[in-house]
């Protein structure tokens, strides 16, 4: 596979480790009252999708980079490549 | 011997000899002949025996898709089984034998097979060796292992060298026949950057075989002609030899090229083969079309083969199979064949054409409406029945038969990324289906393009639509333009043994068999017949066992559908998927900054993921590796030993939000950790499991030094840029790996700081007031060389580490080592350094197995709650927690001489042993030459509360119990008094 | 002035030198590296120090700059420094004067070893070695890459000049498998 990485250009899926559901990023509250639930939700529930899926791929032959992208399970197309801290950020992530 | 089928032409070098052994005789043969055109010539057609039947074979093809001529290549380690004589490139000095016959080809034991064929019929292994059950592994797996396969490998490894290597390129063109020459020919005109591959040595695929004109030049000489053009361009790569084995995802093909199997010996250096991984923008597949058989009465004697490759073996390698051959068609291509071979000399017996229509011919015999009904010959050819459209028959004398039942198209890599082929009714075959590969198009034959024009006008459009390019093309020559005349026709009636697929020995029976034995998939019936399956994968079979399959069940071909082609195309060795990834080369070895001052010492190395570590020195006498680490154990305790521990993973962390950083990647906190100190750190995966443990060293208000485990250096790195760039994207923190950087030392013992102190700039005051237990700064060693000092233990002495740039390193060991003379100083190894760990109580790889929370290591009270940190909150899970949950412990054995052993699981003292009762496991176990005893790591249920014990550690696979008694896991100095003296 | 002798990547005493066909492999410890990262929120000012101490803008991506002190693109605003080993041992302490607080600065002068490939055929060589795709690859160019698993910058001076950084400690397999290319490729 190639991945299209938003500053490197297209390089080869084997520079990358993979991680899984970009739903990662979007780790929850610890002081939140349902913590437990949604910890428990977030490390061990995902979804399977058959088509579009996001995900997290670290570029670790190369700059470093996580990005968010976003793969389609049936074809392999790959539709978008995002570096994961912008995401992240407009997810709502900050410090 | 003389080459008694040579013919006239060709393109062969006739004015240089080559000589070469098959079968232990003597032939010769010309440079740009293959092993089979080699054979040929010299009146050689029977090759080999076929796999179940042990039947004489000859040569079917003259290219990839051969299922009979297969040899043993070479000798010795370089011996090569089941290589296809079709595409060994003649070299001087070649050796080949036949495979598969036993005492010799020409009487083979094993023929016996033949005349019970009736008993090994489809799916006969199933039927065959159902029952006794027993008998399947003492007996039946036995004998069918010795009597099955074709050659036998040399069982030495292999000698040679192969490579991997990377290319890119806007155009890879697959297949350099009309098609593909005209493709390259235009898109290298047009300035794109084309990799043009073949997998023959000769590019030209069909031009070369053929007589007819192109534009003003023979077939052969236009593909010279432009291959010439096509090498002067800088943006063309030519790739002869080259097989493109396989379409994968986004563009990229795997390709082998044989860099160095045509050569008697290879270069010093060189490789026998590459296997290209391409990245193309757009590929143009101008694989071309194979021809295919038809089925009937003892169809494969030595002597049978496609017209095609007849023709091939005239035109391009001036050979003959005989100088009497006959032709058996169903279409007009097989007619061009008698022509061509009437022209070289050869006596045409007769056409025997399927159709009524059959054109005729002035110069030899054509018989309209006939078949071929058996043949005789038990080694070779030599007659053939024709029925005549009469009814009557016929008796054809001839050595040689051509069969031409049509062409396939190459579709195989149209169907790599699971595309289907679709059926051509006027071509009576599969033709590639719209799900293309990403990138892919498809030109010429293998398009189901079958002339010889349209192949290169279909080329050349291809290549300019693949690079959307708008503008003229290239003036294409005139060429032949023939429309395809033929009658499909797969078998003929009646028959009892017409071979469908040579090389697994499948007949037209065995499909229909097949078929009413309920295997009713294309699928099904692959695995149980074997059609289509091995080296050539039924590229010469498959359509027409469909074909039966689709008579039988009454539906169309398409109907019937096809199986899947997979990569590789052809056989490729496994040496080649290697690569240089073997032997020490199969991952990147990593040598400590003092490696070689080890070597000197006759350090015994252990490998510790890519690193090696020195495990033990040896000194003389010493003649077991207890002797060395007892005494390193011993020596450092009483003195001070010096270990290299660069292994660890040290990760600087800079900025202002470093410390923030920290506690959220550590379960303890660091905000309040003072610069000039480090602390020890635990690490949880968001599950709450352990992670890593290691220390983080605050050099400055916003940068500290983290190690990690050597082991788990490469993913904690990951984990925190994954912490940092998705989960705290705002965090100003900075990360870099030095674990290279510096060579660090572990120098532990009573004597420690006597030690360093002789090396330690005087500047710097080492002493316990200035420089406690835990303290860490940048200092200067040896007169002024930037140094780093850390007063951390992992042995439970008063020690330290000292890191200088790692090009000092083995100086810096060199210089300990001499400094310490005389405190008797004493370098130790890993597992010197696992002793005393143990000894100490820490937990390592050993406890930290992915399986292990803090609260089961002991450390359940570093989990800061008054922070969010990585794991934190899931570390609480009710299970987790529960009180009976394990508890790291020390074992000791009641008799200090039993053997404790990692793995084995603690039993209560009394009542049965039993997974039901299992009450934990040994996580580590070493012998501890301080306390004279045996002793282990260990977790047990609720094991904290259980100290002073008696267990009985049992290991039922060997057999073992020992009775132990539950300790604390600290061993040596428990109040710690000797790390912080 | 310490009197601790230092030893190449390799374990010598010298740079190791290799010449087969047109091309020369030479170990290049004679340098000095730094790495240079961003403080959050002080990107513009950190890049304009660098340009400052490179004497040329800031490269950006996938490109390297400068002349007695060189800088290449190692990451979102991350670069690595690379000067004379004789001249610059303390380049770490010089860059971090240079640059204050905007960027943290580490010194990487140990954590890598260099080989230098020069003559003509090098691509030819580096195809064996590595994926980057060489026809874009200019005199200016830094990328980072996996040579026989290890992980590496390939940066091209010149057409007829390259550098390879790979981790120190795996030195003897990252030149093991430079030789055995170019004995391939040769």
């Amino acid at each position: 596979m190639i991945i299209n990485h938003p500053l490197l250009g297209p390089r080869d899926a084997s520079e990358f480790t993979y991680l899984g559901d970009a739903s990662l990023i979007d780790r929850p509250d610890w002081q939140a009252e349902n913590a437990s639930e949604a910890f428990y939700e977030y490390g061990y529930l995902r979804d399977n999708p058959a088509g579009e899926h996001q995900e997290l791929w670290y570029h670790e032959a190369g700059d470093r980079s996580w990005l968010v992208v976003t793969r389609n399970t049936l074809t392999h197309e790959i539709s978008k490549v995002e570096l994961a801290r912008d995401v992240a950020r407009a997810r709502g992530r900050s410090k | 011997m003389t080459q008694s089928n040579r013919l006239g032409g060709g393109q062969i070098d006739r004015n240089t000899s080559l000589t070469f052994r098959f079968d232990n005789r003597s032939y010769t043969a010309h440079p740009g002949d293959t092993l089979a055109s080699a054979l040929l010539a010299n009146d050689v057609r029977l090759i080999g025996r076929s796999f179940k039947y042990h039947r004489p074979r000859g040569l079917l093809t003259a290219g990839s898709e051969e299922p009979n001529g297969m040899v043993e290549l070479r000798t010795g380690a370089r011996k090569e089984p089941n290589t296809r004589a079709t595409t060994i490139e003649m070299f001087d000095g070649l050796e080949a034998r036949s495979q598969n016959r036993w005492p010799s080809l020409k009487f083979d034991a094993l023929a016996v097979n033949d005349l019970f064929s009736n008993f090994l019929s489809a799916g006969f292994y199933y039927k065959t060796f159902m029952w006794p059950a027993a008998f399947w592994e003492k007996l039946y797996e036995p004998m069918i292992r010795r009597a099955a396969g074709l050659g036998s490998l040399s069982m030495e490894d292999d000698p040679d060298e192969y490579d991997k290597g990377f290319r890119h390129c806007d155009l890879l063109i697959i297949g350099a026949g009309p098609a593909g020459l005209m493709a390259a020919l235009t898109a290298g005109r047009a300035g794109a950057d084309v990799i043009l591959a073949d997998e023959d040595f000769a590019l030209g695929g069909r031009l070369n075989s053929e007589s007819f004109a192109v534009g003003d030049h023979s077939a052969p000489d236009w593909a010279a002609q432009v291959v010439a053009e096509l090498s002067s361009m800088p943006n063309v790569r030519l790739m002869p030899r080259t097989t493109v084995i396989g379409a994968f995802d986004h563009g990229i093909y795997g390709a082998v090229e044989r860099t160095g199997d045509h050569l008697p010996t290879l270069p010093d250096g060189k490789p026998r083969q590459i296997l290209w991984r391409i990245y193309t923008q757009k590929a143009l597949l101008c694989a071309g079309a194979t021809e295919r058989p038809i089925a009937f009465e003892n169809n494969d004697r030595p002597g049978i083969m496609m017209a095609s490759a007849m023709r091939t073996y005239a035109n391009r390698f001036a050979a003959t199979p005989s100088q009497r051959v006959a032709i058996f068609t169903n279409n007009d291509d097989g007619h061009r064949t008698a022509a061509d071979l009437h022209t070289k000399g050869v006596k045409i017996a007769a056409v025997v054409d399927v159709r009524e229509d059959a054109p005729g011919s002035y110069d030899y015999e054509v018989l309209k409406g006939a078949q071929v009904t058996d043949t005789k010959g038990r080694l070779g050819l030599t007659f053939v029945e024709v029925t005549l459209s009469d009814g009557s028959s016929r008796t054809l004398d001839c050595g040689a038969l051509g069969v031409s039942g049509g062409w396939n198209p190459n579709v195989h890599l149209t169907c790599h990324q699971r595309g289907r082929p679709v059926w051509n009714d006027d071509l009576a075959a599969f033709v590639p289906g719209a799900d293309l590969p990403v990138g892919l198009s498809v030109a010429g034959a293998a398009n189901g393009v079958m002339t010889t024009y349209g192949a290169l006008k279909s080329g050349a459009e291809g290549a300019a639509e693949a690079l959307e390019r708008k503008g003229a093309l290239p003036d294409l020559p005139e060429a032949e333009d023939a429309p395809v005349k033929q009658k499909p026709f797969w078998y003929v009636e009646g028959c009892k043994r017409a071979w469908v697929d040579q090389q697994n020995d499948v007949t037209v029976k065995d499909v229909k068999l097949s078929y009413q034995e309920g295997f009713r998939s294309v699928e099904h019936l692959k695995r149980y017949t074997t059609l289509g399956m091995a080296t050539d994968q039924g590229k010469t079979s498959n359509i027409t066992g469909l074909a039966i399959m689709a008579e039988v069940a009454g539906k169309s071909i398409p109907e019937v559908g096809t199986t899947i082609f997979r990569p590789p195309y052809t056989p490729i060795p496994i040496a080649t998927f290697a690569g240089r990834m073997k032997g020490q080369e199969f991952h990147p070895t990593r040598l400590t900054p003092s490696h070689y001052w080890a070597k000197e010492r006759g350090a015994v190395f252990v490998e510790a993921g890519n690193w090696l570590r020195a495990q033990w020195f040896p000194l003389p006498g010493e003649t077991h590796w207890r002797q060395s680490v007892d005494r390193e154990v011993r020596e450092t305790r009483a003195s001070v030993g010096v270990c290299d521990c660069t292994t660890l993973g040290k990760i600087d962390v800079q900025g202002t939000d470093a410390a923030e950083f920290l506690n959220r990647i550590y379960a303890n906190g660091f905000a309040k950790l003072p610069v000039g100190k480090t602390r020890y750190g635990l690490m949880l995966r968001e599950d709450g499991m352990v992670m890593d443990d290691g220390t983080a060293a605050r050099m400055a208000e916003d940068h500290f030094v983290v190690t990690t485990t050597t082991a788990n250096a490469v993913s904690v790195y990951r984990h925190m840029e994954f912490v940092r760039q998705c989960l705290y994207p705002d965090m100003d923190v900075q990360l870099i790996s030095t674990t290279e950087a510096w060579a660090q030392f572990a120098v532990a013992g009573p004597n420690a700081r006597k030690l360093l102190q002789k090396i330690v700039d005087p500047e710097f005051d080492l002493s316990n007031e200035a420089f406690p237990f835990m303290a860490c700064g940048n200092i200067t060693v040896c007169g002024g060389l930037r140094a780093r000092l850390f007063r951390i233990s992992f042995s439970g002495e008063l020690a330290y580490e000292i890191a200088v740039p790692s090009r000092y390193g083995d100086a810096l060991m060199r210089r300990l080592m001499a400094e310490g003379e005389e405190f008797n100083v004493v370098p130790y190894g890993t597992e010197a350094l696992g002793v005393m760990r143990v000894e100490k109580g820490h937990a390592a790889g050993n406890e930290l197995n992915g399986t292990t929370t803090a609260l089961n290591l002991g450390l359940g009270k570093m989990v800061s709650k008054k922070k969010d940190s990585i794991g934190s909150v899931l570390s609480e899970r009710e299970a987790l927690v529960e009180p009976d949950v394990l508890r790291l412990v020390g074992i000791k054995p009641v008799q200090p001489e039993d053997k404790i052993t990692a793995g084995g699981h603690l039993m209560n003292a009394d009542g049965p042993v039993d997974a039901a009762n299992d009450q934990g496991y040994v996580t580590s176990a070493v012998y501890s030459p301080i306390l004279n005893s045996n002793i282990g790591l260990g977790l047990v249920k609720n094991g904290a509360e259980r100290l002073g014990e008696k267990m009985r550690l049992v290991s039922p696979l060997t057999d073992l119990t020992v009775e132990v008694e539950l300790v604390s896991a600290h061993f040596v100095d428990p109040e710690g008094e000797r790390l912080r003296a | 002035m310490h009197d601790l002798v230092a030893i190449t990547a390799l374990g010598g005493t010298e740079p190791r030198v290799d010449t087969i066909g047109s091309v020369t492999c030479t170990e290049v410890p004679g340098v000095a590296l730094a790495s240079v990262a961003s403080r959050m929120g002080k990107e513009g000012k950190s890049a304009k120090a660098l340009a400052k101490l490179i004497d040329a803008p800031a490269p950006e991506v996938g490109r390297w700059a400068g002349a007695s002190i060189c800088a290449f693109w190692a990451g979102v605003d991350q670069w690595m420094l690379e000067a004379s080993f004789d001249t610059h041992e303390d380049l770490a302490d010089q860059a971090k004067k240079a640059l204050g607080d905007a960027a943290s600065v580490t010194e990487q002068t140990d954590g890598w070893t260099r080989f230098d490939l020069t003559g003509t055929g090098i691509p030819s060589v580096l195809e064996l070695l590595c994926q980057l795709d060489l026809r874009k690859i200019t005199d200016d160019s830094a990328a980072r890459c996996a040579i026989h698993h290890i992980g590496c910058f390939v940066l091209c001076r010149t057409s007829e000049s390259y550098s390879i950084y790979g981790p120190r400690s795996s030195a003897g397999s990252l030149h093991h498998a430079v030789m055995t290319a170019m004995r391939s490729a040769l």
